[in-house]
């Protein structure tokens, strides 16, 4: 089992949550997602530390992160990029959105890039049917998106306008 | 108490308001098939997930079929077990499961024992109509136990006896839907683990996604090898359930059979466990006579309760989760390890045998004792004072193999001197046998007077947490009994917190202590068979002319010959142990 290591300071905010929720073990998925909240991700040490505190054991606490598409191991880039992989989008060509995603950042489905700009994820319908298929970077929304734009997506991130540009925001 | 009647199968029936259909049905007779489902009465261990939808029945009035494990009985209900609707649907389940399951039945582990297999033969399965991707996951080997997670069929049993039962917690369901499998957290082998390999996650699995690490081949060839003398040791649990083996009503002894096999078997020297386990009372009882001496002259820092330390998975349990009270067991080692260290030093000695040439064989109720034979410290140059243990089951798979009819062996005594024992020595093998029998002994040194009776019912019976006072001419000596590793941690808790007030704690890791152990015959749910298991054994100790390990004349000679006395310099060497934190 590896050793926690978390800096103390991680520790008590992962100490504070779990007693936010008073160690209650029926409380596990609420804690895992404050806590992703504050951390951005939920690797093995944090769980351990959470599991200890809920008096669960870490092997269920693992069992619901894996289960959960949202909770996440490795930490998020600083551009998380997610497409929506629900049927409208699906039907208009998500995957073919998302397979140049995974060419031009050489990384799969839950994983970050090595500069840790990028991660890429899937999701279920943001509701924005009518835009499919919509890609979200951060908190940004992007409607119908042709893997043609991907490169140039990625390229506004990398030059650093990406998050300021409100042109493309649906 | 509420009644309720309904129709099962045309038969009227009247049940308990809130059982199962299950239940309800199994009480007029009526068999419903299931697989995931499983429960051991008395033991208050159940697992109905209500996952694999084979126990699905036809309720009149109601849509869908519904679940009989996990549905409980209306008043007026109509229920048919068997309709072509429900036969349909239960084929179609088990035919899903079987086309995500290896069909490698002729060379499975668990082939003639899996009650998947015996579902598909009892639904009449010819064909899989279904062909599809096949999960495929690593298999993970570690000291004691193989996972072969493709042979799961997530029926949870496991997960429930790791979590709720032994409350070990290294097993849970990960991942989702097709990628879903039973693992440790972060999918790390199970030797990298908490896992105390005590086995029952082996002892439930019904299929062969959980087994032991088989050494058959390795005892077979140490056997066919001129150059080394094998002895075999037999643990007490093994001569109440080899029987059910060879067809034989569960709770038969067999000790008369067992000695022969192992002898037709080329075993040169035929021993028991049993005379390890006398001498175990000989060193953990003068161990408990002493910190109770101590405790009576004042002594403030003497450890109490003292905690038996027989069994290797409640030593891996506490050396994982309670280190803090590493001194507080026994330093006694197991009777495995102790009959191990004897054997390769006295009877070596005596017999002018080199320790290289001795190979020591156990036959063990036990998976756990695969890896507690192979701790390194119980070697001496790196040779193990137990080269082998293997189970009562694949004890059986060697007697199969040899074309031994176990049947009809004669009966035959074991080989002297180590495999004389006493009554004590058999009651070992089940939940509070050790501390009865270490009561007889600790009575008798301490009041120096014999016992006026040596059956202690006080301390039998199959209750999770058990206690009783027993009279020490005149100091009520506080006795603690626990079986399933949940139940060890409670008593362990309340040591801690200081609410303890037992003076000694039996604890065995396993249901039922060693008669239900990770490596006995499958019960397949049965709990019936672990009462007359353990019936066996006090049936073998009440027959036993002598019944208190003291009166061992072999455990004297030894003493005389080799040790000198309990807790000597030479008895700690070869006798006693150290425990590590493993946190």
């Amino acid at each position: 089992m590896p050793k926690i290591k978390l800096a103390d300071n991680t520790i008590k905010v992962i100490k504070d949550v779990c007693a936010e929720y008073n160690n209650s073990e029926g409380e596990l998925i609420n804690v895992l997602h404050k806590v992703q909240h504050k951390l951005g991700y939920l690797p093995a040490e944090v769980q351990e530390v959470i599991a200890k505190e809920l008096k669960t054991s870490v092997a269920k606490v693992y069992g619901v992160v894996t289960f959960y598409s949202f909770f996440s191991m490795v930490p998020k880039g600083e551009f998380p990029i997610s497409i929506c992989m629900g049927t409208a989008c699906y039907v208009r060509g998500a995957e073919q959105v998302l397979n140049e995603f995974k060419r031009q950042l050489k990384v799969e489905v839950g994983e970050s890039t090595g500069d840790g700009m990028f991660s890429l994820n899937c999701l279920r319908c943001l509701g924005a049917c009518g835009l499919s298929p919509v890609v979200m970077v951060g908190e940004k929304v992007y409607g119908r998106v042709a893997p043609t734009q991907v490169k140039q997506i990625i390229t506004d991130y990398r030059d650093g306008c990406g998050s300021s540009d409100s042109s493309k925001t649906a | 108490m509420d009644t309720i009647q309904l129709t099962i199968d045309n038969k009227p029936v009247v049940v308990k308001k809130g059982i199962t259909i299950l239940d309800a049905a199994s009480s007029v007779g009526i068999h419903i098939p299931t697989l995931c489902h499983m429960k051991l009465d008395d033991l208050n261990i159940e697992n109905r997930p209500g996952g694999c939808r084979i126990c699905v029945v036809e309720v009149e009035g109601r849509r869908n079929l519904a679940p009989a494990c996990c549905t409980e009985v209306a008043d007026g209900m109509v229920i048919n077990s068997h309709s072509i609707r429900v036969i349909n649907a239960r084929q179609t389940v088990l035919e899903l499961i079987l086309s995500d399951h290896p069909a490698d039945c002729l060379i499975c582990a668990k082939s003639g024992k899996c009650e998947l297999q015996d579902m598909a033969h009892h639904l009449g399965i010819r064909e899989i109509h279904y062909k599809g991707e096949q999960s495929t996951y690593r298999e993970d080997t570690s000291p004691a136990i193989i996972r072969d997670v493709d042979k799961c069929i997530m029926c949870r049993r496991c997960e429930m006896m790791c979590n709720e039962v032994q409350t070990v917690g290294v097993l849970s369901a990960i991942n989702r839907g097709f990628n879903a499998v039973v693992s440790p957290a972060f999918e790390m082998n199970l030797d990298h683990s908490v896992c105390t390999y005590c086995g029952q996650c082996v002892a439930v699995c019904p299929t062969g996604a959980l087994t032991e690490v088989d050494q058959t081949a390795q005892v077979v060839r140490a056997l066919s090898d001129p150059t080394k003398t094998v002895v075999v040791q037999t643990a007490p649990a093994v001569r109440a359930a080899l029987g059910e083996e060879f067809d034989m009503e569960p709770g038969t002894l067999v000790t008369g059979k067992l000695a022969a096999s192992l002898r037709r078997l080329g075993f040169n020297y035929v021993f028991d466990t049993d005379f390890a386990a006398d001498l175990t009372i000989m060193e953990e009882g003068t161990e408990m006579l002493n910190r109770l001496s101590r405790f009576l002259e004042g002594d403030k820092n003497v450890k109490l309760p003292i905690l038996t330390s027989c069994c290797p998975a409640w030593v891996k349990f506490f050396e994982h989760q309670f280190p803090q009270l590493n001194d507080i067991p026994s330093t006694a080692r197991s009777p495995q390890q102790m009959f191990g260290s004897i054997a390769k030093t006295y009877f070596a000695e005596k017999m002018g045998i080199d320790r290289e040439d001795l190979v020591v064989v156990s036959i063990m109720p036990c998976v756990a004792k695969k890896y507690e034979c192979g701790r390194d410290e119980f070697k001496v140059n790196e040779n193990p004072d137990v080269d082998y243990a293997i189970t009562t089951r694949e004890l059986a798979g060697l007697i199969k193999l040899a074309n031994i009819d176990f049947n009809k062996l004669p009966n035959e005594d074991f080989d002297l001197p180590l495999g004389e024992s006493t009554g004590a020595g058999v009651i070992f093998g089940t939940t509070g046998g050790v501390i009865e029998a270490a009561v007889r002994t600790a009575y008798e040194l301490y009041t120096k007077k014999p016992l006026q009776k040596l059956d202690f019912h006080e301390l039998r019976g199959m209750e999770g947490i058990r206690h009783a006072t027993i009279d020490f001419a005149g100091f009520p000596l506080k006795i603690g009994i626990a079986h399933g590793l949940g139940n060890a941690r409670k008593l362990l808790e309340k040591i801690e917190s200081g609410e303890s007030e037992f003076h000694a704690i039996e604890i065995m890791s396993c249901p039922g202590g060693c008669i239900g152990g990770g490596g006995q015959p499958y019960h397949h749910g049965n709990a019936e068979i672990l009462k007359k298991r353990q019936m066996a054994l006090y049936q073998e100790d009440s027959n036993k002319t002598i019944r208190k390990s003291h009166e061992n004349p072999y455990i004297i000679q030894l003493y005389e010959e080799f040790l000198g006395k309990p807790m000597s310099e030479k008895a700690h060497h070869l006798l006693h142990t150290e425990y590590f934190d493993r946190t």
